[in-house]
């Protein structure tokens, strides 16, 4: 009996009972925009725990059913981003949560990307330099060159 | 009795395969021609049993052999014909029969188009072909055989996955497997080249039309997989960024550059050591993938049943694969040297740029899907990475490379003048400029990401008209014509490829932006408005499929009350899949938009139904760009200098390929 | 030669990551209440719906907190286990989790019996969200003071019970 297989077995068949189950797609009323904006982008930024990477949004899962009620109810109630994603971290850890929080643990993940771009930079200014060297005495200039080039290129075909 | 000879033919591959990869490589070696000559025979040999193989386990399929025990779990008695053909590919060992099956289809169509290739390099190439499928099919007969038996036979079987039973989902693996593999191929050329020393511009010739048509089915196998998920999840989205997606995208992403560096080592000799380590990282991505998807790190909708035996197998393979690539790149790559020098500004300082931005963006895709993993690896718990941080990081990484879209062309090779490209660019850029302050407004509210994918996209199709218009004039418009037949295919194959991705952009940036929806509860006979249309819905009827039941919705569209179309939603349940019913969203395309219909729940027992209505502006530009971009692929191998080729080695003539000089 | 060694020390480094990587299991997350009191709660009893089960009742002694229910495949596993820790003196209280009253107590009696002091009915399954329940079975074990100290996703095997849970409990079982 496959362990991973058998430790996940949530019954979607179950009709959720919670009085804050809430069916994916079923149309809500909210009290204005803002909080109507605030549960759409929660709804993907929330993680459905026993999903197989799936945000809440879409998920079936009774599981799903019961955040997405809790997370509406919160949203009624007035409460803003933060503590919606406290709520769900003081339950479930950071695994919940789709954008992970700007912290030590995450500075590589954040920044990363971006001190590569840099170091990209660095590396191309300093390929292009090594290279322009090599390029010796060439009898034309640049703009005779540019212009032998194009002119090259228009007329390839009539070979 | 046919299985065991399934079996039997897969072995009899892996020997091939064995022989394969040592004959032909000691033979260049040692320069014996009849030890060279024998990697064509050989190719063909693996791939005939392969193919046997493969029918074998297709047949199983066809005839309902449950026996055969994987046919019992991907396949029933009363899966349509066209699925069960499919389904050999539904799961982790047919997939990976089809990977392999592939591998030894590419070799062939190496062996049979190498003529004009040294023997000594043409040798090489096919020995390092042999040893990847050494290992693939190993893998397949020490861990994952399909044709195990099953002692018990059931008298039906578990049905395929109804996630996999559409059209879209049938071509989507193979596809997706012949770009992959086919980078192989191009891992397979890097490494003939620093075996044998020998790094240059023709080297980069051979290679490319096959990295460029690999790149075209990966391409095509991406978009497929966005496609169905567009249809079929019912919320209107194609990416999730999902770890076994970004396992196809990374590939895609240094595949884009591998093709434009082997570009500029061809015409310029330079970048061979970029163009030899992308090739093999490409290669490398596609294994990576293939353990993502098949070891059990990581979560994800896509993972096939997984088994961490199986994974210490594909691991072990990378490391012996890219380990042994990467010493032998860093033993020789040094003596490489660097190539034709350019000045500071030119097209190949465009094309550097090029390489090193997509290197950055597959980096930071890397980082976020790995970034799970090193944590939990760290001991610091177990966080998620999804699409906010995704789309957060990676739209903006790529803006840079976008716009290099728009420049680089109208840059000159080797020389060029900032003054000379921007005289040729002004044009593109303003009207860019003007296209993204005009259209967004066209579209309602002006936005900043649209605005700037409106205006890489204009600039990207303005740079292709700059640079058609000298080349096509002629006094008069038949002069104009007969220039455009005379037209560089090459050439034009790039900027249609680019124009691809401008239209590909316009679509993404459009629907995501400018995208609205509505989630209601209707009951038969309401009406629903969004976006100048009206939904009515007729309510729901139970059907009965040839494997599934289903709920069979019926909308009607109408716009200023003349009907448009109607639209189907479906809610099927598989007989053998209760508990995973499937949405069947209903869409009617069309240029400037789609309009998409998807069933929620059905709410009590009165036919009332939540139904999702959802209007997506140029959604069709996505579908279409890509197919416009893989044109432009086409196209760019089209060229003559590959034709001629081609035409030589079928009328027999043997003649010295000359240089090429473009 | 050193700038071409670069890639091949990230390769390594990577092929690192997947070989740790195989070792873990991606689907198990650790527990964001380990260290914090356990949550309020107060759900009537499975059995005799007039009493009310509450989380100070897991305080005094070290507390097996058990989610289960009739539906889910994977507690018919374990059941024997936790029938046994029974038996061996150890104390249980159960979370059934989302189900029917009924099919709850029938899923007791065809299993064998009852191993929980008293087993709170969260029909809702609000309570489960608080404790952070994302599937059954889940079980946790609470210290004398009320506090979390432990939990484990799926059924409960015998390694697990013997390396992992006995040990913890005798440990926290001397504590004041």
């Amino acid at each position: 009996m496959k362990v991973i297989v058998g430790i996940f077995m949530v019954m979607s068949f179950l009709i959720s009972s919670s009085a804050y189950a809430l069916k994916a797609g079923v149309p809500l009323e909210f009290e204005n925009a803002e909080q109507e904006a605030l549960y759409n982008d929660m709804l993907h930024e929330l993680r459905c725990t026993v999903c197989q990477n799936q945000s809440i949004a879409g998920s079936n899962a009774p599981l799903a059913d019961d955040l997405r009620g809790h997370l509406y109810k919160m949203v009624g109630e007035g409460a803003g981003e933060a503590d919606i994603k406290k709520f769900m971290v003081d339950r479930y850890g950071e695994f919940v949560l789709y954008r992970p929080n700007f912290d030590p643990s995450t500075y590589l993940l954040w920044v990363g990307p971006f001190l590569l771009l840099l170091l990209g930079g660095i590396v191309l200014r300093l390929n292009v330099r090594s290279r322009s060297k090599i390029n010796s005495s060439s009898d034309l200039t640049a703009e005779e060159s540019e212009l032998l080039a194009n002119h090259l290129d228009s007329k390839e075909e009539k070979k | 009795m046919l299985p065991e000879i399934g079996q039997f033919l897969m072995v009899l591959a892996f020997c091939l395969a064995a022989i394969q990869s040592i004959l032909p490589l000691l033979g260049a070696q040692r320069g014996q021609l009849s030890w060279m000559r024998m990697a064509p025979n050989l190719a063909w040999a693996q791939f005939a049993a392969l193919a046997f193989a493969y029918g074998l386990l297709t047949y199983a399929f066809i005839y309902h052999d449950f026996s055969v025990a994987y046919a019992a779990s991907n396949s029933s008695i009363n899966l349509p014909i066209e699925y069960r053909i499919s389904a050999v590919w539904g799961g982790h060992e047919g997939s990976l029969l089809l990977w392999i099956l592939i591998l030894g289809g590419w070799g062939v169509a190496v062996a049979s188009f190498s003529n004009n290739l040294p023997v000594a390099m043409s040798s090489r190439v096919l020995a390092v072909m042999g040893m990847v499928s050494v290992g693939f099919i190993g893998f397949m007969v020490f861990t994952s055989n399909p044709f195990d038996r099953l002692m018990m036979v059931p008298l039906d079987g578990n049905d395929l996955n109804p996630m996999l039973q559409d059209p879209g989902m049938i071509f989507h693996p193979p596809l997706l497997y012949m770009g992959y593999v086919g980078f192989a191929v191009a891992f397979a050329f890097a490494m003939a080249a620093l075996i044998g020393g020998r790094l240059d511009a023709s080297w980069a010739r051979w290679s490319r039309p096959w990295t460029t048509v690999a790149w075209v089915f990966l391409t095509l196998g991406i978009a497929l997989g966005s496609w169905w998920a567009y249809a079929e999840l019912g919320w209107g989205g194609w990416w999730f960024w999902d770890p076994v997606e970004n396992a196809s995208f990374m590939p895609w992403l240094l595949a884009t550059a591998l093709i434009h560096s082997l570009a500029v080592t061809e015409k310029r000799g330079a970048f061979r050591s970029w163009t030899v380590m992308l090739a093999i990282l490409t290669f490398a991505l596609t294994i990576v993938g293939a353990f993502l998807v098949r070891s059990g790190v990581i979560t994800s909708v896509h993972a096939f049943a997984t088994d961490p035996t199986r994974g210490v197998y594909i691991l072990v393979f990378l490391a012996v694969v890219i380990g042994a690539s990467l010493i032998l790149y860093a033993w020789r790559a040094p003596k490489v040297g660097m190539g034709g020098g350019f000045s500071s500004w030119s097209r190949e300082t465009v094309l550097l740029a090029n390489n090193v931005l997509l290197v950055v963006a597959c980096s930071a895709v890397f980082i976020g899907t790995m970034y799970p993993l090193i944590i939990d690896a760290l001991g610091m718990g177990k966080m998620s990475v999804g699409p906010p941080y995704f789309n957060s990081v990676f739209v903006p990484l790529m803006v840079p490379l976008l716009i290099m879209m728009i420049i680089g062309p109208l840059v000159s090779w080797k020389n060029a003048t900032f003054k000379g490209s921007f005289e040729r660019l002004y044009p593109v850029l303003a009207v860019g400029l003007l296209a993204a302050v005009v259209w967004p407004l066209t579209m309602g509210e002006w936005g900043l990401i649209p605005a700037v994918m409106i205006f890489i996209a204009t600039g990207i199709v303005g740079t292709f008209i700059v640079d058609l218009l000298p080349r096509i004039k002629a006094p008069d418009f038949a002069g104009r014509i007969a220039k455009m037949k005379k037209l560089n295919t090459s050439w034009l194959g790039m900027h249609v490829a680019h124009v691809g991705m401008a239209i590909t952009i316009i679509g993404m940036a459009m629907a995501a932006s400018y995208q609205t929806e509505k989630d209601v509860r209707v009951a038969p006979g309401d009406v629903v408005e969004l976006a100048g249309y009206s939904f009515t819905f007729k309510g729901v009827q139970e059907v009965r499929g040839a494997n599934y039941s289903s709920l069979y919705g019926t909308v009607e569209i109408r716009e200023n009350g003349e009907l448009v179309t109607i639209l189907n939603p479906e809610k099927r349940t598989y007989d053998k899949h209760q508990g995973m019913p499937m949405t069947q969203a209903s869409i009617d395309r069309s240029v400037f938009r789609d309009l998409y219909v998807s069933l929620g729940d059905p709410v009590g027992t009165t036919g009332a139904w939540i139904v999702r209505v959802y209007y997506k502006p140029f959604m069709t530009w996505l579908w279409t760009g890509v197919i416009i971009m893989s044109v432009g692929g086409i196209l760019a191998i089209s060229d003559r200098r590959y034709r001629v080729k081609i035409k030589r080695r079928l009328t027999g003539r043997k003649e010295e390929p000359q240089a090429v000089v473009d | 030669m050193n700038r071409h060694m670069i890639p091949l020390a990230v390769f390594a480094a990577l092929l690192l990551l997947f070989w740790v990587g195989l070792g873990l299991n991606p689907k198990v997350i650790p527990s964001a209440l380990i260290g914090k009191e356990a949550p309020k709660f107060e759900l009537p009893e499975l059995h005799d719906p007039q009493k009310m089960v509450n989380n100070e009742m897991l305080k005094g002694q070290v507390t097996i907190f058990n989610a289960f229910a009739s539906w889910c495949i994977s507690c018919r596993q374990e059941h024997h286990q936790l029938l046994k820790l029974q038996r061996e003196g150890f104390y249980l209280v159960g979370l059934n989790y989302k189900d029917e009253r009924q099919d709850a107590l029938m899923y007791l009696r065809q299993l064998g019996g009852d191993p929980y002091a008293m087993i709170a009915y969260d029909y809702k399954g609000d309570v489960g969200i608080e404790w952070g329940v994302s599937a059954t079975p889940e079980t946790f074990v609470v210290d004398k003071k009320g506090i979390v100290r432990y939990k484990h996703t799926g059924p409960l095997y015998r390694e697990v019970i013997e390396n992992e849970l006995i040990p913890l409990i005798r440990k926290l079982e001397q504590e004041s």
